[in-house]
């Protein structure tokens, strides 16, 4: 369980987040939403340690982990998979998916990950995770590498993992989710615009203005963002939290 | 060949990875000194007269075969120069390991110069391998000068790859290549630097014809006070590729300087060169860490991807 209480936070005097309180349970496959410049990537970045909240406190598992680094975050047990994976000259594909997984992993193990995202995985094996990997290549494997990280994980967070997937590819990261959700008890929160990501999840946050403008389960709170187009107000449905 | 002390079997392990005396021909320079040698039915090496160094033939055809050279220095205040000279017979496919490791415990410097020579006959392939490392606790620098020069048939293929990772105070590596038709040259250069050394690479290729294609690349890293120059001039003189890359990471107060030409004188020479030098990207860090790693392990983790 993972506990957001009072967040805040601000660069150069102008306000991303303001004052967010959210709980993300275990296994729960949880939605955030909302309009672009909404703060939905901050809030994950201040999750995995990445950014630090002007003000509030992140508790996991019971434990203030406000102040605590990327790593102690990670060795806790939080994944986070990049909008924009990073790309490395010379680390390779089995390289990137042992260092996730914490043990040098054989081919066959690096394979059935890499199988899992969708990439034929011989061909990618041995092959850098560079600039000669397509978008939606890099993509995959930052899954896989959140994938590999296995029983590691109590809470993954993935910002915007359909950017740049096309539409063969999407409909395989809707069934990786949704394997992740049925064989894992970790949380699963996922940054998404995307329709059908969010109507696999069991909650949807909706943010706005760097606020959680609505919150509750999918079945309610979807319809309402499919009508009224963003207009949140609007909708009765849910939680409101502002 | 006798059984080598500690330090030579270390540094034969670090230089060749050798931790026997090597299947094929080979032959050992020990402190100045052969100290083993064995020819085979299709590679013949034989002390040169009138100089340091040795004459290695290898017969058209041979194939699947292997050299191994190493040189070792263990004794302080020794300065040599050796001159290698290698005749690959046509359609040859063999591969060559070199490599020199000093090991200096004194206050004298320990210097190795060599000036290799390849001859690489009508479609021969060739992979030459070359270590350099360096190690000992002695003030004396450890200094290795190579200078490699390479003429390549038609259709002939050479591939280089050079390895100077830890301990070698000083280099300076000159590579010159000449390719005639449909030969290819293929340079991997990996360097890292540390404390006050200095590294500096030369090539100098000239594509003469038709069909000629050469590729060099360098990987380096610099850190503490280091320096390191990279230089190269791709020539060419017919329709032929060419393509130079030179990726350098710099830590501490280092500097790295890439000196690169390229010059055409046909006008279906395609050349191409690509040079990148900077820090370790923070998001490389950050990555790393969002898998567990603090920061000094995921700088290592990439370090040594980028000069694997």
């Amino acid at each position: 369980m993972l506990e957001l209480k009072n967040i805040s936070f601000a660069v150069d005097n102008r306000q991303i987040l303001q004052e967010v309180n959210l709980q993300l349970p275990d296994s729960r496959f949880v939605v955030i939403t909302g309009p672009n410049g909404s703060g939905k990537t901050t809030l994950a970045r201040l999750i995995m340690g990445i950014e630090q909240p002007t003000g509030g406190q992140i508790i996991f598992n019971g434990q203030d982990i406000t102040h605590l680094n990327i790593t102690e975050r990670a060795r806790l047990g939080i994944s986070f998979a990049f909008q924009q994976p990073v790309r490395f000259k010379g680390l390779t594909v089995a390289d990137l998916i042992s260092l996730a997984a914490g043990q040098k992993m054989s081919t066959a193990d690096v394979c059935q990950y890499l199988s899992e995202v969708g990439l034929c995985a011989r061909d990618y094996v041995n092959r850098e995770v560079d600039g000669k990997l397509s978008g939606g290549e890099l993509k995959r494997i930052e899954i896989a590498g959140i994938l590999a990280r296995g029983n590691q994980t109590k809470l993954s967070l993935f910002d915007e993992p359909e950017a740049g997937i096309d539409l063969w590819s999407f409909n395989n990261l809707i069934e990786v989710f949704t394997n992740m959700r049925k064989q894992s008890q970790a949380g699963i929160v996922v940054i998404s615009h995307q329709e059908r990501i969010l109507a696999i999840a069991d909650e949807l946050v909706v943010l706005s203005g760097g606020r959680i403008v609505q919150r509750g389960p999918q079945s309610e709170i979807l319809p309402c963002l499919l009508n009224v187009d963003y207009k949140y107000s609007a909708c009765k449905g849910g939680t409101r939290n502002d | 060949m006798t059984k080598p002390d500690a330090i030579t079997q270390n540094l034969l392990a670090a230089v060749a990875d050798l931790h026997d005396v090597p299947s094929g021909a080979y032959n050992l320079r020990l402190n100045g000194e052969s100290a083993g040698r064995r020819s085979t039915a299709n590679i013949q090496i034989e002390a040169k007269q009138d100089k340091p160094g040795i004459d290695i033939h290898i017969k058209p055809g041979t194939k699947n075969e292997s050299v191994h050279i190493p040189v070792v220095l263990s004794q302080s205040g020794l300065t040599e120069t050796v001159y290698n000279d290698f005749y690959i017979g046509e359609n040859a496919d063999v591969i060559i390991v070199a490599g020199c490791g000093i090991h200096n415990a004194g206050a004298e410097k320990a210097e190795h110069d060599g000036l290799h020579r390849f001859f690489v006959g009508a479609g021969a392939r060739v992979r030459y391998i070359e270590k350099h490392y360096g190690e000992g606790d002695g003030a004396g620098q450890r200094i290795m000068n190579p200078h490699t020069v390479a003429e390549l048939a038609e259709g002939a293929y050479l591939e280089m790859e050079t390895v100077q990772i830890k301990g070698v105070d000083s280099t300076i590596r000159r590579t010159d290549a000449i390719l005639q038709a449909e030969a290819t040259l293929v340079v991997k250069e990996k360097i890292m630097t540390h404390g006050s050394q200095l590294a500096e690479t030369h090539f100098n290729v000239e594509m003469n014809g038709p069909s000629a294609s050469c590729s060099l690349s360098s990987r380096s890293v610099a850190a503490g006070q280091s320096k390191q120059v990279f230089c190269s001039n791709i020539v060419g003189n017919a329709p032929c590729n060419g393509h130079s890359e030179c990726d350098g990471i710099i830590m501490d107060e280092a500097q790295i300087s890439a000196i690169p030409e390229i010059s055409a004188n046909h006008p279906d020479a395609s050349l191409i060169h690509e040079a990148a030098i900077g820090k370790i990207a923070g998001e490389q860090i950050l990555k790393l860490q969002t898998l567990g790693l603090t920061e000094a392990e995921a700088e290592a983790q990439i370090i040594s991807g980028f000069l694997k």
